[in-house]
């Protein structure tokens, strides 16, 4: 039942991705070419607003519904970790046109040749797993 | 109804609908992040054998591969019951820029299909882009600790720096590629 949940929100993830048009690759290419205010307009509704919700939610102590605090650890602090590793998604983010939520709604679209991105970023995670403690962080 | 929510969403529906997912995510005490459900499946298909990295419980995960399959069936249902057949309203300047690389009909389709598609796989230009593509995709996010969906919305909505500064490193990446790298890989 618990899982039905998750199943439901990711399913209508999946619909918002698909009519937002972020699952295109030529949306992602026209934000990169600063062509449209079409994705910044997403994300940046997106990030105000949840701003917004989140100070709330600290405000009024909001738990989860099983009573806990909300799963919202603060990242550890690191320079080298976070552009490196951004800068790499970054290159992957414009040349494959999708970020790994997309990567799945595509499948979903029909594509289904996205599964060799899906694979590929799979094996990706394997190799930095692999290479972790030789990487700075 | 369903001719109206068939419709291309405006931005300002979609961000606000992002933010619900996250929201929703948050009650049910998880994080938002995508990307995180590339590290389970590879600790489920045994990864955690060859590294420590892998070596995770990850039955407590189970709920965002529940999560993404929900992804996947959003994007079945949005492209048949939802489905709307015109073209992506692109900046024209996109689509002239894309022609001049050699991409037709930018907008028709959700991808450049010359290119990702089984017959764009066999050659040079789509096998790179799917496939060094994906790997930047998989070895990046997990190097920054979190794609898009962790860092860009969920760290900045709480007011993370170092959510910013993987925020940045993405503007980095994708400008490179776009502007240095895509120009010689797409006219291949």
């Amino acid at each position: 039942m618990k899982y039905f949940a998750y199943l439901a929100i990711g399913t209508f993830f999946g619909i918002v991705m698909t009519k937002s048009q972020a699952i295109s690759w030529f949306r992602i290419y026209e934000m990169f070419q600063f062509d449209s205010f079409h994705m910044y307009g997403i994300i940046g509704s997106a990030v105000a607003l949840g701003v917004v919700l989140i100070a709330l939610f600290k405000k009024y102590n909001v738990k989860s519904v099983d009573g806990s605090d909300l799963a919202l650890q603060p990242k550890e602090m690191s320079i080298p970790r976070y552009l490196i590793g951004g800068t790499i998604f970054g290159l992957g983010w414009a040349m494959a046109g999708a970020c790994p939520g997309p990567i799945y709604t595509l499948i979903g679209n029909g594509y289904a040749v996205i599964v060799v991105v899906l694979a590929s970023a799979l094996l990706g995670t394997f190799t930095y797993g692999l290479l972790r403690t030789k990487l700075p962080h | 109804m369903i001719e109206f929510i068939s419709q291309p969403w405006p931005w300002y529906v979609s961000g606000p609908a992002i933010v619900l997912v996250m929201g929703l995510l948050l009650l049910a005490g998880k994080t938002f992040g995508v990307s995180d459900t590339l590290r389970t499946t590879c600790a489920i298909g045994g990864a955690g054998k060859v590294s420590e990295f892998f070596k995770i419980d990850w039955k407590d995960q189970l709920w965002n591969i529940v999560f993404v399959i929900g992804a996947i069936l959003g994007g079945l249902i949005a492209s048949t019951i939802l489905q709307q057949p015109e073209a992506i309203a692109l900046s024209p300047d996109t689509v002239d820029k894309l022609q001049a690389l050699g991409i037709q009909n930018a907008g028709e389709n959700f991808l450049p299909e010359e290119i990702f598609s089984w017959e764009g796989f066999v050659t040079v230009r789509g096998f790179v882009m799917m496939v060094i593509g994906g790997f930047l995709i998989g070895f990046g996010a997990r190097y920054a600790g979190g794609c898009t969906s962790g860092h860009a919305i969920t760290g900045l909505s709480n007011l993370q720096l170092p959510s910013l500064i993987a925020v940045i490193g993405f503007f980095i990446g994708g400008l490179i590629m776009t502007y240095f790298i895509l120009p010689s890989l797409l006219t291949l």
